[in-house]
């Protein structure tokens, strides 16, 4: 069985400058990533962090590449109690500008063979994305239903 | 009766619109949409299973023909191609695209499905799984903004290369 690997691809009617600051900017993460701050603006070695709209930490993983506009990698290992048992994951964002636009390849890999969380982020990347897409050309992301797991998990929180 | 279950999956692309169901059926089967996102290709579908499919091309070309597999608006849209528009594509077997049209939450999940009955070199596959993110992207611009994306693009070439070696 060979080890899973997501790939997305999505072209934005936005320069890379803009999907770049989107990608690692609170601020901005929390209008189009359901609510999620996402901070991953350092350098090399420094943090990419991630809070809940309810104020829990979901991440604070390496960053282990950084050339703005152009390609952002970091670990990814969801602070969740049931997840425990996984190794951290990979990130990697390839931004090319595309005439006045952007093509942003996002690939998550380095999971291990039986991984939950591959499950998880199959379905959340599209919308995620979908979101990220619809804010950066539109000023308003969407509302699109999470998946279910991270619905269900949302709700316990609360 | 066409048989689906033959087809196996190969690349899927999931995107989430904020539109309807309505919208985005209307954006998948009628020419006046496909143009404008679609590379200025105008989709000709008999609305009913077992009709004809046709994409042609700006010159009035037929490039892709096949068969309306199933036609349930707004929730489901599949038929074959084949590329007749390139000489060497012409034989390939057909294979099945399948669009799936789901409310979630305010806004539409679209996922496309492309699936094939035969082992297909991956190679084959980078046409599909280069144009359908770009042809996805700009039909959602499309339909949230009103104006498609700039997409211009040219098959693979380890794609062309492929279909020719089959032949030799």
């Amino acid at each position: 069985m060979s080890k899973p690997k997501f790939v997305y691809v999505t072209y934005i009617a936005a320069p890379p400058e803009k999907v770049w600051e989107a990608l690692t900017k609170a601020d901005i993460s929390e209008k189009y990533w359901f609510g999620y701050r996402v901070t991953a603006d350092g350098k090399v070695g420094d943090h990419m962090t991630a809070y809940s709209p309810t104020g829990m930490q979901a991440h604070d993983d390496p960053i282990l590449e950084s050339d703005p506009p152009r390609r952002l990698v970091y670990d990814w290992k969801p602070l969740y109690k049931d997840m425990d048992g996984e190794r951290p994951s990979r990130v990697s964002f390839e931004l090319e500008p595309f005439k006045d636009q952007t093509k942003l390849t996002v690939v998550h890999d380095e999971f291990d063979e039986d991984s939950k969380i591959f499950g998880l982020i199959s379905k959340g990347w599209p919308a995620v994305l979908s979101s990220l897409k619809s804010f950066l050309e539109t000023g308003r992301g969407l509302q699109a239903s999470w998946d279910d797991e991270a619905q269900k998990r949302a709700a316990a929180e609360a | 009766m066409f048989d689906e279950s033959k087809f196996k999956p190969k690349t899927v692309y999931v995107t989430y619109i904020a539109s309807t169901p309505e919208k985005v059926w209307q954006a998948l089967t009628d020419p006046t949409f496909t143009r404008e996102y679609f590379s200025g290709f105008a989709v000709e579908a008999e609305p009913t299973a077992g009709g004809t499919f046709r994409l042609r091309a700006p010159n009035g070309n037929v490039h892709i023909e096949g068969e309306v597999v199933d036609w349930s608006p707004p929730r489901r849209f599949a038929c074959t191609w084949t590329v007749v528009g390139m000489p060497d594509f012409r034989d390939l077997p057909p294979c099945l695209v399948t669009y799936d049209i789901e409310q979630a939450g305010e806004s539409v999940r679209l996922t496309m499905t492309e699936s094939h009955d035969w082992d297909i070199p991956k190679a084959i596959l980078s046409g599909g799984e280069a144009g359908w993110p770009a042809i996805l992207s700009s039909l959602k611009s499309l339909l949230e903004t009103g104006k498609p994306l700039k997409i211009a693009m040219a098959p693979p070439t380890e794609m062309l290369a492929a279909v020719k070696a089959l032949k030799a």
